[in-house]
């Protein structure tokens, strides 16, 4: 029995922030104070405080301490461990997050955890932490208790919408590949999350491993599918590294393999990990990665419920949705939309990026508003400059300005001004950017990332690129502007998949609200913001 | 050819493995550090996989390389978020520091400059990463003195 645990946030955000360092320094000096026997440390996933160094919390009286540095070690072990003393200078007082409904928040009021209850509180290298937490219950009660059917009606009626981005009902999708024939089905986890400012499923991954095992297995048991892969992008180590862990010792457990909780249901798993194309988030595309091909989209339909991985009907669920399952399973569609709104059930986990004073992970109930994310969970804008616009959902993200602050986040109110809410990454601009650079930088990425296959986006991104470059160099002129609403509404309608066609999206935006700044950098070659660098090239250009 | 019962060896490994290509490519690469023409066709012979596909895959995938680069690859972010917190600044003083642009080697072979897409830390933007090593809340001044490191390791030990 240990005295004391001390949680220590090991996910990507905390590594860069030195927790490996810290970690070193614990377990020398606990052993230097003669105390290694009574203090246990547990590393975890994310904390959900991303931007202040080294986290760890101090149990049992959950207590949290924030940049902390190998330095700041003795005097944690000698004041607040040996003496029971809080060391005020690192001490954070952050509020309780709601657990799966059971816990009022104060302070934070609006967030709830579902789909984060395990990250950042149990060790996601350890199975038994994992069952501790109701683990694997789920698996077991479907299984042995419930039909396929029975468990792809829970999810329909939990009106789960997939998180990836397109929020395609999640149970509807499941329906089409259980009513397909075929000797072999497949079920893929996407986990290829590569949406400039979303970490998301990284943090799903790296923090509670096991609940994606369980979520893919409970779909392999509701579509009638044995194996499964969980595609992850090339770059995202610690998560392959946790997910590999986490199939091993399922296997080890008999929760993968043949015979699951003695029932005849098969089930096991296979990590493919991707090497670097933003594309293979496309469900098809992914498919031909893993395939061995070049990452690019198929022809649709066949969908790959129908058609899928080998030819075979296939399942692709993002990290976020299948995360969501064991708990619909274990609580119930109902308590499920206890959360959410009608249209738009459950939670959504956020990732808060840009000019914000807490950027990070939250997950909140469908239908906050964007107010109340920016200035409550998020601290507002930082250095007292005011608010520009926000871009939710990531690259391809719809533009939200002043006018947005309070509309209710969910799927319908935002599609139905041209948005969406995508992956979930909530970019914050100040007001002491330009929308021109921006978007600028947005087409750059896309001119990058565009897989080359059709003709309007391969080409398509490359002219914005350079009408956007005329334009934030001082060689601009108005006519530049309506080629590029002409380029993007052509792609929109005429790009083969969805990055040539969501493409558009932020740069329309941009117009719309901003059309005036864009006139200017074109007639009068003027950036207030002075982030383009108009003068340089007038420089060039008169030598 | 030692070269030739590596690649094999590789290939070999991936028997159980349904289209492993993407595994080999990487481990490939891992051996002899870029794919070249040889390699790959040596890889094209042995899975029996036209080189036209080999080549199609590892020139499609940003994690593979046909061409040989610096000891250390430094991949600089430069999406959005990183972006409106300053990554500008940062790839500038970089680029000046190293005197190359993106996508190219120093002559002295120590360092390649690189973009990389969202390395999914942008609560600490701007990042960069040095192998596999990753740097956030850069400033300018921040990269050069990270870079000043490796570049003293980098030359008093190759």
């Amino acid at each position: 029995m240990y005295r004391i645990h001390i949680l220590l946030a090991m996910d990507s955000h905390t590594i860069a922030q030195g927790s490996r360092e810290v970690k070193e320094a614990l377990i020398r000096d606990l052993a230097l104070a003669g105390i290694s026997d009574e203090v246990k440390i547990v590393e975890t996933g994310s904390l959900g405080i991303s931007n202040k160094g080294v986290v760890l919390v101090v149990f049992p009286d959950e207590v949290y301490y924030v940049n902390v540095t190998a330095n700041d070690i003795p005097d944690i072990i000698s004041e607040h461990l040996i003496k029971g003393r809080i060391v005020e200078r690192l001490h954070y007082k952050k509020a309780a997050v709601e657990k799966g409904g059971e816990k009022k928040d104060e302070r934070l009021g609006k967030q709830v955890r579902v789909v984060l209850k395990n990250a950042g509180i149990i060790d996601p290298q350890s199975i038994e932490e994992y069952i501790a937490e109701d683990g694997y219950e789920a698996l077991g009660h479907a299984v042995t208790e419930m039909t396929p059917e029975q468990v792809r009606d829970e999810v329909k009626k939990s009106g789960l919408q997939g998180r990836g981005g397109a929020f395609f009902p999640a149970g509807i999708k499941w329906d089409f590949a259980a009513g397909t024939e075929a000797d072999q089905k497949y079920i893929i986890c996407n986990a290829d999350e590569g949406e400039p400012g979303t970490f998301k499923d990284r943090l799903i991954l790296e923090g509670d491993p096991h609940s994606i095992v369980e979520g893919m297995a409970l779909a392999g048991y509701a579509v009638g599918a044995t194996k499964g892969y969980v595609y992850i992008r090339g770059e995202y180590r610690m998560s392959i590294e946790h997910v590999q862990i986490a199939i091993d010792s399922a296997r080890k457990n008999g929760l993968l393999g043949q015979g699951i909780f003695a029932s005849d249901f098969d089930f096991d798993l296979e990590i493919r990990e991707g090497a670097g194309a933003y594309i293979c988030g496309e469900e098809t595309a992914l498919i031909e990665s893993i395939e061995g091909r070049r990452g690019e989209p198929r022809d649709k339909p066949p969908f790959p419920p129908a058609e899928g991985l080998w030819g075979k009907p296939t399942v692709v669920n993002n990290v976020e949705t299948l995360a969501n399952i064991p708990q619909i399973i274990l609580k119930g569609a109902k308590w499920y939309r206890s959360f959410g709104t009608e249209k738009s059930p459950g939670t959504k986990v956020f990732t808060m990026v840009g000019n914000i004073n807490n950027p990070g992970l939250i997950e909140v109930p469908m239908g906050i508003t964007l107010r109340e994310i920016i200035y409550n969970i998020g601290g507002g804008i930082p250095n007292g400059k005011g608010f520009l616009l926000a871009q939710m959902g990531g690259t391809t993200g719809g533009i939200l300005t002043e006018e947005h602050l309070d509309l209710p986040m969910t799927v319908e109110t935002l599609r139905g001004i041209g948005a969406g809410l995508g992956s979930g990454a909530l970019l914050v601009v100040d007001d002491s950017q330009c929308p021109v650079d921006l978007v600028k930088n947005f087409v750059e990425f896309f001119n990058h990332e565009s897989c080359g296959k059709c003709t309007l986006c391969r080409e398509g991104t490359g002219r914005l690129h350079e009408l956007l470059s005329r334009l934030t160099s001082g060689r601009g002129e108005e006519k530049d502007i309506e080629l590029v609403e002409v380029l993007s509404s052509t792609m929109m309608r005429g790009a083969f998949c969805g990055l040539g066609q969501a493409a558009p999206v932020p740069i329309l935006g941009c117009l719309r609200y901003f059309k005036d700044v864009f006139i200017r950098h074109a007639s009068e070659h003027v950036c207030a913001a002075n982030k383009c660098e108009m003068e340089a090239v007038a420089e060039t250009i008169a030598a | 050819m030692p070269e030739i019962t590596i690649i094999d060896e590789i290939v070999d490994n991936y028997n159980d493995v349904k289209t492993p290509l993407i595994y080999i490519l990487k481990d490939v690469q891992k051996e002899f550090g870029y794919l070249s023409d040889n390699v790959l066709t040596r890889v094209a012979k042995k899975t029996k996989i036209p080189l036209s596909d080999i080549y199609g895959v590892a020139t499609f995938y940003s994690l593979f390389t046909t061409k040989e680069k610096g000891k250390y690859i430094i991949r600089c972010c430069n999406n959005a978020p990183c972006h409106v917190n300053g990554s500008k600044e940062v790839l500038d003083k970089t680029k000046e520091y190293l005197g190359i642009d993106f996508g190219e080697t120093t002559k002295n072979k120590i360092f390649t400059l690189e973009f990389t897409s969202c390395l999914g830390i942008c609560a600490v933007a701007p990042v960069m990463m040095v192998n596999d090593d990753v740097y956030g809340n850069l400033t300018p001044e921040k990269a050069v003195a990270i870079l000043k490191d490796y570049k003293l390791k980098g030359t008093s030990n190759v």
